[in-house]
C-alpha cells in the first residue's frame, strides 16, 4: 500500500498529536481509558477467529497509526472529508483520492464538553461527536477540511449549524419521505450538489470513469462485510456479535481498500469455520438480533452485556450493522453521468432509517433478518432521546410480535449508570430465550417420541 | 439489626430430596438466603450494608446453621448477584418468576417492587417468564422513593403506612422523579396538606407507576406481590385500587426470589 510507506513511523503518537492541534493533556485521560475496556470486552473472549488480529492491532492504537496516515495524505495534498451517517455518499470522496472518514463519537468523555453548548437531554452521539472537537479530543477530526452533516434529526440537524462555526460543515438536505417524486428528486440535487462540493475542495474532477471505480470500491466493502455477516446465520456462530461490531465500527475508519483485503481474509476463515461446525458460542446458544441506533467506537455496552449473559449476537440492524452494506449501488442501466449519480441517490435513499416517514419496510426488513439469522429474539436498542428510534419501536415490535418473536426494549446512553439494572433487564431477557428454547425442544423430543413410538407399533 | 427466620411447611412443595440448594437474594436493602431440598428447610434476612458479598456470607451461615446437609448447588440473584461467588447466577425477575410459581401454582403475573427496581412480569404454569417490563434507572416507583420520602418527613416507614390508610383526600404528587417529588412534599406539608394525605399521594403515585409499566404488558389473575414493598398495607391497597385487581400475598414477599433461585438450583429454568 503506498500510503502506508509514507507513515512516518519514526513520529511517536504525542508529537503528532500536539502537531494536530489535540489537547494532550485531557486526551490521555480518554485515551488510557481505552485498553482496560477493550480488555475486558474483546480479549476475554475465547476461540476467537485469528484474523480478527488485524482490527484488534487496528482499535488499540486508534489514535496513532490511522490518524497519522489520514494526517500524511493531508499533508500530501487529498483532503479529509469527515461525516456522522451512513447517508454520507463517500463515493465522491473516493474518486477525487479524498479520504472519507465517519466521525461520530461513542464515548462519554467529551460529553461533559459538549454539554456547556448543547442541552443536556439531546442524544449522546450528537452530544459525543460535538464535544470531541470542540474540545481537540480526536486526532481524526483534528485532519478534517470538511464536514458532512445530514438532515437526519432535528439534533443533528442544529447540532451541525454549531458544529460548522469549528470546521467548515456541508449538510445534506436528506427528504422525510422516501419514496415520492418530489424527495427523490431533492435527494438526486442535493448528491450532485455535493459531488460538486467535493470537486471544489479537493481541486479534483469527478470523472465518469473515477467515480465507477469508486462505487465499485465502496461495493466491494459492502459485499465483504455482508460476506462476515452471511457467516453468523450458521449455528454455532463462528464469531461473536462484539467482533463484528469492530469490524464494522472500522469500515468508518479505515483505508477502503485495505479494509476489503482484511475484512475477506476474515470472512474466509469464518466460511471455513461454518464448514469445520466450529463456533464461539456453544451449538443452541440463544441468538439475538440487535436492531435499532448505531454503535460507534468505543459503544460495546450492548452486545457485551448480551454476550457477557450467555446468549450470542448474530446480527445488527443497524447504520452500524445491515443498513451500511446491504444495498449496492447498482450502475448497470447508468449511461450518463447523472444516471451514476442517480443510482447512488436510489441506494442511500433506501437505507431504513427510521428519520422516513412512513419506513415500513424497516419492521419488514426486522422480521427478515430474524428469520435469516434464526434469532431467538431481538434487543430494540434506543440511544436516549432519539424519538425516531424510540417511536418506531412500536412497529417493529407489533411486527416481531405478530411472528412469534420476543423483543425487548433498550434505552440508554454511554454512561454506566444503568448497568446494573441493563444486566438485569438482559438476563432475564436470555434466561427467557433460554427456557423458551429448551421448552420447545422437549415438546419437538417430546413429539418425535410421539410419532416414534405409533410408527414402532 | 433485624433477622427474621422463617421455617415453611412441610406441605408446601412436595418432593423427597437429600441435597441442599440454596438461594440467595442479594437486594439493594436486604439479602434473603432459602435452604430447599424436597421443601424449604430454612430461610433468613438481613440488611445488606455496604458490602452485599459479606451480608451475603453471614446470611448463608447463618441458614446453615439451621439445616446441615451436603450442598449440591447455591444460586445468587438480586442486584448484588455479581459480588457473591455462588454456583449459578439467575436475574431476580426470573428468581421472582419461579419462587411465585412455586408458591402458587395458578401465579401468572407476579409484580416486584424492590428496593432499587420495580417488575411486573408474566409467566406461564411452569413459572417462566412470558414478557416483563421493568423501571428505567430512575427510583421512582420503587421502595426506594416511599422510604425516601418516609425519612424526608421525619416518620417511620411503618408509621407512614398506617398514616396513609387513614386519608381521606389523597394529595395529588405529580413530580416522578424522587428527588423532585420529595420537594414537593415538603412544599405540600409546608403548605398545610395533612400527612396523612400526602403519605397516601406517595403510595398513589408509587401505585400508578406501576400501572403504566403493567398496561405495556398486561395482566393476568392470579396476581401475586412481591418484594419488601408488599409487606407495606398502604401500598397494597393502593395498588388493588390503581390496578383494579385483587394481589395475592405470599407469607413473606421478600423471601420469594431467593426461593426461586434455590429452585432453578434445583429443577433448572
Amino acid at each position: 500500500m503506498t500510503e502506508t510507506k509514507k507513515i512516518r513511523t519514526d513520529v511517536d503518537n504525542e508529537t503528532f498529536w500536539r502537531e494536530v492541534g489535540l489537547d494532550v493533556e485531557r486526551h490521555d485521560d480518554l485515551i488510557k481509558g481505552l485498553p482496560p475496556v477493550f480488555e475486558s470486552v474483546f480479549l476475554t473472549q475465547k476461540n476467537r477467529p485469528e484474523k480478527i488480529s488485524y482490527f484488534d492491532s487496528f482499535i488499540q492504537d486508534l489514535h496513532g497509526k490511522r490518524p497519522k496516515e489520514v494526517y500524511d495524505r493531508k499533508n500530501n495534498g487529498d483532503k479529509v472529508i469527515g461525516a456522522f451517517c451512513a447517508f454520507f455518499p463517500e463515493e465522491f470522496v473516493h474518486a477525487t483520492g479524498a479520504v472519507p472518514l465517519v466521525l461520530c463519537g461513542g464515548a462519554e468523555f467529551p460529553i461533559a464538553d459538549a454539554e456547556k453548548i448543547l442541552p443536556r437531554n439531546t442524544c449522546p452521539l450528537i452530544k459525543s461527536s460535538f464535544g470531541f472537537k470542540i474540545s481537540n479530543l480526536c486526532p481524526y477530526f483534528q485532519s478534517a477540511d470538511l464536514l458532512v452533516g445530514e438532515t437526519t434529526c432535528g439534533g443533528k440537524k442544529k447540532m451541525y449549524e454549531l458544529l460548522g462555526e469549528y470546521v467548515p460543515t456541508h449538510t445534506l438536505h436528506l427528504p422525510h419521505k422516501k419514496d415520492e417524486a418530489l424527495s427523490r428528486n431533492l435527494w438526486f440535487e442535493e448528491v450532485k450538489k455535493f459531488k460538486g462540493k467535493v470537486e471544489e475542495l479537493t481541486g479534483r474532477k469527478v470523472t465518469d470513469e473515477k467515480l465507477l471505480a469508486a462505487i465499485d470500491l465502496a461495493n466491494r466493502k459492502r459485499l465483504a462485510l455482508a460476506r462476515v455477516y452471511n457467516t453468523r446465520k450458521a449455528d454455532p456462530v463462528p464469531i461473536s456479535g462484539k467482533d463484528v461490531l469492530l469490524v464494522m465500527q472500522l469500515a468508518l475508519f479505515d483505508d477502503a481498500e485495505r479494509f476489503v483485503k482484511k475484512t475477506n481474509e476474515l470472512a474466509e476463515e469464518l466460511e471455513a469455520r461454518v464448514d469445520r461446525g466450529e463456533g464461539v458460542a456453544a451449538k443452541g446458544a440463544p441468538r439475538v438480533l440487535i436492531s435499532g441506533t448505531p454503535m460507534t467506537i468505543p459503544n460495546w455496552k450492548l452486545h457485551d452485556t448480551i454476550e457477557k449473559s450467555g446468549a450470542v449476537v448474530v446480527t445488527e440492524e443497524s447504520c452500524t450493522g445491515t443498513r451500511y452494506f446491504t444495498d449496492l449501488v447498482d450502475t448497470s442501466d447508468a449511461s450518463s453521468s447523472d444516471d451514476l449519480i442517480r443510482a447512488m441517490a436510489e441506494k442511500y435513499l433506501h437505507i431504513n432509517c427510521a428519520c422516513f416517514t412512513p419506513n415500513n419496510e424497516r419492521p419488514v426488513d426486522v422480521v427478515r433478518l430474524a428469520g435469516e439469522y434464526k434469532a431467538d429474539g431481538v434487543v430494540y436498542y434506543v440511544l436516549q432521546f432519539c424519538h425516531e428510534f424510540n417511536t418506531e419501536f412500536a412497529k417493529v415490535e407489533r411486527a416481531l410480535r405478530a411472528v412469534g418473536i420476543p423483543v425487548i426494549k433498550i434505552e440508554t446512553d454511554y454512561s454506566d449508570s444503568d448497568r446494573g439494572q441493563l444486566k438485569t433487564r438482559i438476563e432475564t431477557f436470555v434466561e427467557m430465550l433460554k427456557a423458551s428454547k429448551a421448552s420447545k425442544a422437549a415438546s419437538v423430543s417430546k413429539e418425535a417420541g410421539i410419532k416414534a413410538s405409533a410408527t414402532g407399533s | 439489626m433485624r433477622i427474621c427466620l422463617t421455617i415453611y411447611t412441610t406441605e408446601m412443595i412436595h418432593r423427597s430430596m437429600t441435597k441442599l440448594f440454596i438461594g440467595i437474594d442479594l437486594g439493594s436493602t436486604t439479602v434473603k438466603a432459602v435452604v430447599l431440598n424436597g421443601q424449604v428447610l430454612a430461610s433468613a434476612i438481613r440488611p445488606t450494608g455496604a458490602n452485599p458479598r459479606k451480608a451475603g456470607e453471614a446470611v448463608l451461615e447463618q441458614i446453615l446453621e439451621k439445616s446441615a446437609g451436603p450442598i449440591d448447588k447455591i444460586v445468587a440473584t438480586g442486584y448484588g448477584r455479581v459480588s457473591f461467588s455462588a454456583d449459578e447466577i439467575v436475574s431476580e425477575i426470573t428468581a421472582h418468576a419461579k419462587g411465585s410459581n412455586l408458591l402458587f401454582p395458578d401465579a401468572r403475573t407476579v409484580i416486584d417492587i424492590g428496593g432499587q427496581d420495580s417488575k411486573i412480569t408474566r409467566i406461564d404454569d411452569h413459572g417462566r417468564v412470558l414478557d416483563f417490563a421493568m423501571n428505567d434507572r430512575c427510583a421512582a416507583g420503587t421502595g426506594r422513593f416511599i422510604e425516601n420520602t418516609a425519612k424526608a418527613l421525619e416518620v417511620s416507614l411503618e408509621e407512614f403506612s398506617s398514616k396513609s390508610l387513614a386519608s381521606q383526600t389523597p394529595a395529588r404528587i405529580n413530580s416522578m422523579c424522587t428527588v423532585f417529588a420529595e420537594s414537593e412534599v415538603i412544599s405540600q406539608i409546608a403548605q398545610g396538606t395533612s400527612i396523612e394525605d400526602v403519605s397516601a399521594g406517595v403510595h398513589a403515585s408509587v401505585a400508578r407507576r406501576i400501572k403504566a409499566m403493567v398496561e405495556r404488558i398486561g395482566v393476568e389473575d392470579q396476581v401475586v406481590f412481591t418484594g419488601g414493598a408488599a409487606k407495606n398495607p398502604a401500598m397494597r391497597k393502593a395498588l388493588e385500587e390503581t390496578l383494579r385487581v385483587k394481589l395475592t400475598l405470599p407469607k413473606e414477599p421478600q423471601l420469594v426470589g431467593a426461593l426461586g433461585a434455590a429452585a432453578i438450583g434445583r429443577d433448572g429454568y
